[in-house]
């Protein structure tokens, strides 16, 4: 306990998955996330959990569906293209209420793209992902610590609501060493509760599903399933701020992305320029009141983000329109330089006294 | 830099990048680097190139060690850098800052080649490895050097890294390593006053 450990972001989500009492685990190789079967193939069977390599992502994510419908904890992770895959499977889960978490260590994209870092699948993560009027929590890490912490605290929230969890991690942070200080007590895997399928035993039958013909049936299913997100967005939405006393700008931005703003906020201050930093810790629920109300606040919003633009528009909608908003993006797993970042800041901040 | 500079250094923060081939030891010397200065309490963050490489293929990692929490994991100026091999120093001393420092393994790189604005430390790693009994060990050779020259970290928490680090069965191999740390640190120490 307390014990600081060097380990790498993909290390950190099995410590985390493994600390929370994750009884399965399912996956299927690809880069960047690789390390994460291959070190809960060593982590998990030592302990007599479960690990399994399935034959592809689309059966590793109804691995978890069955397994999550017998009330264990468990985890499936992959990287862009094999999160793609497994989007039906995501959408049987929110349909069926089933809690899991899935790891997404995003790499760049579209299409096969490459392994380099990226935060390309913002829309993706959420907005669902798969068909269907669903959400998932989405949790996004930006170092080796906070990938510890939010991987474990991804299976309460999943059982807490009984919906999937996302943890949005990206190349960088999978890849990169960091201390990591663990201060909770590792849980044991609970027991599964009365919602689980355990056979006939109790007499009681579990019906786990997310086929409801009768139109008003699926209705109120989707009613449940709303009000169930409305209680997420009023409860969990987790963010950090960092707001100097007369602000020039505030920059918003999440995961890895945000630790380059932190080193660019440091070289702005050398140069006479005040930056804040707002970093939503939930991407959903996405922190749109507090954002709103630093809009009120500063003259200017900087996003930075390593796409071409897509977290940019929940902080259009958090703004709506108080306050004027920049955006400085790469793309392709190209990763910015906190030098960049200070010269968009710049630009924008002298185009706005250009007027 | 001596220790005695550094325990009195209230700010610290340092960029390293670490060059050479496959095999040649780049990624667990930045690893133990790394493990020593959080033993020592600095903040550090450590970052591998990676790609569809293969064996014998070109090795790279960054080591950041901090006094403050470290922001960007991602080195764009290098205040030093650890080449072993001639297509690393040819690939990343255009990273290192003007005024850095550069160690090098002039077993396979000729040191008339760094930029005149970097204050080198060449020295003969493979040859120094296989002298103290291992060619495998050039690694901490240019580790000891780099330790000598920069005194980021004490050689007695690399060794400590290091006895935590190996399983039981390579524990025998700590005295090559203390070694090899010590013989850099010789190689270095003899160059200092011309180093600049």
């Amino acid at each position: 306990m307390n014990k600081r450990v060097l380990m790498k972001g993909n290390e950190a989500i099995c410590h985390g998955a493994f600390d929370a009492g994750c009884w399965c685990f399912f996956g299927y190789p690809i880069t960047p996330q690789n390390q994460v079967p291959e070190y809960m193939s060593l982590l998990m069977p030592q302990a007599g959990r479960v690990f399994l390599q399935a034959e592809s992502e689309v059966a590793a994510i109804n691995m978890v569906y069955g397994a999550a419908a017998t009330g264990v904890r468990v985890m499936t992770s992959s990287s862009s293209p094999g999160v793609s895959l497994k989007q039906e499977g995501i959408s049987y889960l929110a349909g069926a209420e089933l809690p899991a978490v899935i790891v997404n260590v995003m790499r760049g994209g579209p299409g096969l793209g490459n392994i380099a870092p990226a935060q390309s699948d913002y829309f993706q993560a959420t907005r669902g992902g798969g068909h269907g009027d669903y959400r998932t929590l989405v949790l996004a890490p930006s170092s080796v610590q906070e990938v510890y912490d939010l991987t474990r605290d991804a299976f309460d929230l999943a059982e807490k609501y009984r919906n999937p969890v996302l943890v949005l991690a990206d190349a960088l942070l999978g890849q990169m060493m960091e201390p990591v200080t663990i201060t909770r007590e590792p849980l044991d895997p609970p027991t599964p509760g009365a919602s689980s399928t355990c056979g006939t035993r109790t007499g009681e039958r579990t019906i786990v599903n997310s086929l409801y013909i009768v139109p008003e049936d699926l209705e109120a299913v989707n009613q449940r399933l709303a009000d169930k997100y409305a209680r997420m967005c009023r409860d969990e939405e987790r963010w950090e701020e960092r707001i100097p006393a007369n602000p020039d700008c505030l920059i918003a931005v999440y995961g890895s992305a945000a630790r380059i703003c932190q080193t660019a906020v440091e070289l702005l201050a050398e140069r006479g320029i005040s930056a804040g930093i707002f970093r939503p810790i939930t991407l959903y629920p996405f922190p749109y009141a507090p954002l709103r109300a630093l809009s009120e606040r500063v003259p200017r919003i900087i996003v930075v983000e390593m796409s071409a633009g897509q977290f940019v528009e929940d902080v259009r909608l958090a703004v709506e329109g108080h306050c004027p908003i920049g955006f400085f993006g790469r793309t392709g797993g190209v990763v910015p330089t906190p030098e960049e970042v200070v010269d968009a800041v710049l630009k924008q901040l002298g185009d706005e006294t250009r007027g | 830099m001596s220790h005695e500079d550094i325990a009195t250094h209230t700010s610290l923060h340092h960029e390293v990048i670490i060059a050479g081939f496959g095999g040649q030891g780049v990624l667990k010397m930045g690893q133990t680097l790394a493990e020593a200065a959080m033993m020592e309490g600095r903040d550090v963050v450590w970052t591998p190139a990676y790609g569809p490489e293969m064996r014998g293929g070109p090795a790279f990692c960054t080591v950041i060690i901090s006094s403050r929490p470290i922001g960007s994991p991602v080195v764009a100026q290098a205040d030093s850098a650890i080449v072993m091999d001639r297509l690393s120093l040819q690939k990343y001393q255009g990273s290192v800052r003007s005024g850095g420092r550069i160690v090098l393994n002039s077993s396979l790189v000729d040191p008339e080649l760094v930029r005149r604005d970097i204050a080198r430390c060449a020295v003969r790693a493979n040859h120094l490895a296989e002298d103290i009994g291992d060619a495998r060990i050039a690694n901490m050779v240019l580790l000891g050097a780099f330790l000598r020259m920069t005194g980021l970290v004490q050689p007695a928490t690399i060794i400590q890294a290091l006895r935590q680090a190996l399983p039981e069965r390579r524990q025998h191999l700590i005295p090559l390593n203390e070694r090899a740390l010590a013989c850099g640190a010789d190689a270095a120490e003899m160059l200092l006053p011309t180093a600049v």
